[in-house]
C-alpha cells in the first residue's frame, strides 16, 4: 500500500487490513483489539469530562509537529483545562483518496507517541476515504473522555480583581510556524510549533491545593481572544501589561513583516491560568519545573476597572483596548 | 498606508538578496538600492528593498533623544 | 529588532509628551496624519492617551483599503469569476466590500484567489500555471507602485502570456491638495507618510506649506517616531513658520529614490482616477504606459455589473475628515469588522475599525 484508495474506505477487506495493520498496530491498545463497535470504558465514581475537536491543519506537517500530535495535544488540553484529567481518545479520520500511507503511517504514529507521552489511550476509531479534491489529504477528530480532579472546581465566575494571570511560555509559536511552512510563504523561519500536550503541568499544579480559579487553552484567536472571552460579560476587567508578555524574537519579527499581532496568533501548547494572588507565586514556581512552563511568566491580572474588557498597557506606558479577533489576520502591504 | 520593515541584508546576488529580521529570512529584489552590501540594513516593503536604512542618521536621532533625557534628568 | 525596539523607548516617549504638552499652547490643534499605517500606530501605541486634549488627530486618505471605489472592487470580482482566472492580491483587499459581494465571498463560492506579500510571487504564480490567466490587484501608493513596476518589467522581459495587472493605484500629492481645497475641515498641520516619501522625496509636499500655510512633517511609524513629528509640527505651528521638515530623517532623503521613480514612470502614466468618498481626482492615478499595456487587466473583457453604493454608509464623509464613526448609523450595528459594511471597517487601520477595536 502506497496510496490511500477509496476501497481502503469500503468496509472490505482493503479497510480491513488498514485498520490491522496501521491503526490498531500502532496505537496498541486492548480496546481496539477486541474489534468491537464500542469501547466498553470502567470509570467509577468520578465526575466525567467529555470533549472533541476537528483538526483539518494546512501543511498537516509542519515545524515542530503535525497533525496527529496536534489533534491528540488539543484535544487533551481541552480536557485539562476543566481541572480534569483525561484518560481515553478516539480517532476519526477522513482520508483524501490518493493520500501518501507512508505520511499516514507518520501521523498515526506521531498520535500515539503524543498519547502515550500524556499517558492517554487510543480506545476506539473510524476512517472514511473520500473523492480526491473532496477533502485535503487528513482530517482528523479526536474526542476524549477524563475524570475531574476531587475538589477542584474552576470557573470564571470564581475570579476576582487581584487575581493574576500567568501564562506558560511564549505565545504565537504555532501560528507562526505554520504559516510560514504554507504554500506561497516564501519566508524562512526557526519558529517552531509549541503543540504539546499540558496534562501533567496542569494536573500537577492542580494537585497542590491552591486557589486557581480558571484556566483556557489560547488557540485559534490567540491570546487576546481567549481572554476577552473570559471576562466577557463578568463584573472584571483585565489589563495586561505588553512588555511581560512573552514572544520570541523570530515572531515578532515575522508579525513586523506582515502586520499581525501576536496577541490574535494560535497556539497549541499554551494555558492561560487565572489564580489567586496569594498563591500566584507559588504556582508559577511549580509550573516552571516544567519543560513545558520554563518560560511561564506573569502576563497581567484581574481589575475592577474596565468590566468585561481587555486593556494593555503598551510598552510606552500608554493604555489601549484590546478586542476580540474578527477572522483571520492576513498579510497586508498596509 | 505601507508597512515597510528594516531588515539586514545577508546574502547578494545581483539584483536579489536575501534580508533577515530576528531570524525570519526572505528573498528580497533590490532594484531600486543595487549599492546595498551585506550587512546593510535596508527598508523592505512588499519583498523589495525601498531604501537603504542610514544608520549614521539613525544614531543621532537616538543620541538626541539621548541627550533630551540626559537634560531633563539633569533638572 | 534593531532599528526598531530603539524608536519604542517609554522613557523618551514620555518626555516627547511632555515637551508637546508645553508647547502646544495654541487653543485647538487639528493635525491629519495621511497614512493609514500611522493611523494604525497611533491606535497601536495609544499615542492619542499621550497628546493634550487640544490636539485632535484626523486619519487621512492614505489608505487602499478605503479609497479603492466600489467600481475597482467590482470589477476584481467580476475577473475572479472567470474559470481561468487566478486573482492574486495582498491580504489587505480580501475582505473589501465591493457593490455586492467580497473577493474573501467569491472565495467561498469557488474563485481562484490567492494572497501574496509581493507582487513578484504573484508572477511566480503565473509561472507555475501557464494554462490560467493571472491577474494581481495593483492597490497601494508610490511605496508600493514600483515594485509592481518592477514586476510588470519582469513580466516583459520574461515574455509572460498570462500576467495581468488591475491597476488601481493612487498617488499621494494630488489627494492631499484635494484635502486642502475642500477647506471642509480646518487642518493646521500634516503628519506625512514616511514610507511613500522614500519614493516620493520630501519635495512633492512643498506646496502644502508654501501655498496653504501648515505644517508639514514626514514622519516614521514608531511611537517616537509619531511623537517627535507631532512635537515638531507644534512648534512650527507655535512659530507660525511652515516648511517641510522631515523625521524620518534614517530612511527618507530629500531626493527620493531615484531608481524606483525612474522606474514608475517607464511603466506608468498618471490618469485620472476615482477615490472612493471623494470622487474623481485628475492626475491620482495610474495606467500602463503604451510600451506595457499588454499586461494591463482591463485588456481581458468581463461583464461587471453596475455599481451600488450603500446610501447609509459615510466612509466617504469619514475619510475626508469631516465626521467620524459615531455619526454613522450604521457603526458598530450592522457594520462591525466581522461583518464590514463600509471599507473604512475592513482594514484594520480603516478609521471604523481602528475606532471600533481600540477605541470606540
Amino acid at each position: 500500500m502506497d496510496t490511500i484508495l477509496l476501497a481502503h474506505g469500503s468496509g472490505g477487506k482493503m479497510m480491513h487490513t488498514l485498520v490491522k495493520d496501521v491503526f490498531v498496530k500502532e496505537f496498541d491498545s486492548s480496546h481496539l483489539r477486541k474489534y468491537e463497535d464500542s469501547a466498553v470504558l470502567e470509570i467509577i465514581d468520578k465526575k466525567i469530562v467529555f470533549t472533541t475537536d476537528s483538526y483539518v491543519v494546512d501543511p498537516i506537517f509542519f515545524p515542530g509537529g503535525d497533525i496527529g500530535k496536534l489533534a491528540v495535544s488539543g484535544t487533551i488540553n481541552d480536557i485539562s483545562v476543566m481541572g480534569a484529567v483525561p484518560h481515553f481518545l478516539s480517532c476519526g479520520l477522513i482520508l483524501e483518496e490518493g493520500f501518501s500511507a507512508e505520511e499516514l503511517q507518520k501521523v498515526i504514529k506521531s498520535m500515539k507517541k503524543s498519547a502515550d507521552e500524556s499517558s492517554c489511550e487510543i480506545v476506539t476509531g473510524d476512517t472514511k476515504v473520500v473523492d480526491k479534491g473532496k477533502g485535503d489529504k487528513i482530517f482528523i477528530n479526536t474526542s476524549a473522555i477524563g475524570t475531574m480532579i476531587p475538589d477542584v472546581s474552576l470557573s470564571k465566575k470564581f475570579i476576582e480583581p487581584g487575581d493574576m494571570i500567568l501564562i506558560n511560555g511564549f505565545i504565537g509559536d504555532h501560528g507562526i510556524a505554520v504559516l510560514s511552512k504554507r504554500k506561497g510563504m516564501e519566508f524562512e523561519t526557526s519558529i517552531k510549533s509549541d503543540v504539546q500536550p499540558l496534562n501533567k503541568l496542569i494536573g500537577d499544579l492542580l494537585s497542590n491545593g491552591l486557589s486557581v480559579r480558571f484556566m483556557r487553552d489560547p488557540t485559534r484567536g490567540g491570546v487576546a481572544t481567549t481572554l476577552n472571552e473570559i471576562c466577557d460579560g463578568m463584573e472584571f476587567g483585565i489589563e495586561l501589561i505588553e512588555e511581560k508578555i512573552p514572544v520570541r524574537e523570530g515572531v515578532k519579527g515575522f508579525c513586523e513583516i506582515l502586520g499581525f499581532d501576536p496577541l490574535y496568533v494560535a497556539n497549541e501548547g499554551k494555558v492561560i491560568i487565572v489564580i489567586k494572588r496569594e498563591d500566584s507565586d507559588k504556582a508559577l514556581e511549580i509550573i516552571k519545573k516544567f519543560p513545558e512552563g520554563r518560560d511561564a511568566d506573569f502576563i497581567g491580572e484581574v481589575t475592577r476597572e474596565n468590566a468585561g474588557r481587555v486593556i494593555l498597557r503598551t510598552i510606552i506606558g500608554s493604555h489601549r483596548i484590546v478586542d476580540m479577533l474578527s477572522g483571520e489576520q492576513l498579510p497586508r502591504i498596509c | 498606508m505601507c508597512l515597510a520593515v528594516p531588515m539586514r541584508l545577508i546574502e547578494k546576488e545581483g539584483k536579489t538578496g536575501v534580508a533577515e529580521i530576528s531570524g525570519v529570512k526572505r528573498e528580497v529584489r533590490l532594484d531600486f538600492f543595487p549599492e546595498a552590501e551585506i550587512g546593510d540594513y535596508i527598508i523592505i516593503h512588499a519583498g523589495f528593498a525601498i531604501q537603504k536604512l542610514d544608520e549614521k542618521e539613525a544614531e543621532e536621532t537616538l543620541l538626541l533623544f539621548k541627550e533630551m533625557l540626559e537634560g531633563v534628568d539633569d533638572e | 529588532m534593531k532599528y526598531i525596539d530603539e524608536f519604542r523607548d517609554r522613557k523618551v516617549c514620555e518626555q516627547l509628551a511632555k515637551e508637546i504638552s508645553n508647547r502646544a499652547i495654541k487653543k485647538d490643534i487639528t493635525l491629519m496624519e495621511v497614512c493609514g499605517t500611522h493611523t494604525m500606530a497611533i491606535f497601536r501605541y495609544g499615542i492619542k492617551s499621550f497628546l493634550p486634549s487640544n490636539i485632535a488627530l484626523l486619519s487621512g486618505p492614505g489608505c487602499p483599503v478605503c479609497v479603492t471605489p466600489n467600481s475597482e472592487i467590482d470589477k476584481a470580482i467580476a475577473f475572479s469569476r472567470k474559470e481561468e482566472v487566478i486573482i492574486t492580491t495582498f491580504g489587505d483587499m480580501f475582505k473589501v466590500p465591493g457593490s455586492r459581494s467580497t473577493l474573501a465571498r467569491e472565495k467561498s463560492l469557488g474563485s481562484d484567489i490567492r494572497i501574496v506579500y509581493s507582487p513578484v510571487d504573484a508572477l511566480k504564480i503565473a509561472g507555475e500555471n501557464p494554462d490560467r490567466i493571472v491577474i494581481f490587484l495593483g492597490i497601494g501608493f508610490e511605496t508600493t507602485i514600483p515594485t509592481v513596476a518592477a514586476t510588470i518589467k519582469d513580466a516583459k522581459n520574461k515574455k509572460f502570456k498570462n500576467f495581468f495587472v488591475l491597476c488601481c493605484h493612487k498617488l499621494i500629492p494630488p489627494a492631499i491638495k484635494v484635502v486642502l481645497e475642500s477647506g471642509e475641515v480646518l487642518i493646521d498641520g500634516f503628519l506625512l507618510p514616511g514610507h511613500v516619501s522614500i519614493i516620493t522625496g520630501t519635495g512633492v509636499y512643498k506646496f502644502i506649506a508654501k501655498n496653504y500655510n501648515k505644517g508639514c512633517v514626514v514622519s516614521g511609524f514608531e511611537p517616537v517616531d509619531i511623537l517627535q513629528a507631532i512635537l515638531m509640527l507644534v512648534k512650527q505651528i507655535n512659530e507660525d513658520n511652515y516648511s517641510v521638515e522631515n523625521q524620518y530623517t534614517r530612511s527618507v532623503k530629500e531626493e527620493g529614490n531615484l531608481y524606483a521613480k525612474q522606474l514608475m514612470n517607464e511603466v506608468f502614466e498618471p490618469v485620472d482616477s476615482e477615490w472612493r468618498g471623494i470622487g474623481i481626482i485628475p492626475g491620482s492615478g495610474l495606467k500602463l504606459k503604451e510600451k506595457y499595456s499588454q499586461f494591463d487587466a482591463n485588456n481581458i473583457s468581463v461583464k461587471v455589473e453596475p455599481v451600488e453604493e450603500n446610501p447609509e454608509c459615510i466612509c466617504g464623509e469619514i475619510l475626508r475628515g469631516v465626521k467620524t464613526p459615531l455619526d454613522c448609523s450604521l457603526f458598530g450595528v450592522e457594520c462591525l469588522p466581522e461583518n464590514p459594511k463600509g471599507p473604512c471597517m475592513v482594514s484594520s487601520e480603516g478609521t471604523c475599525a481602528a475606532f471600533y477595536k481600540y477605541g470606540k
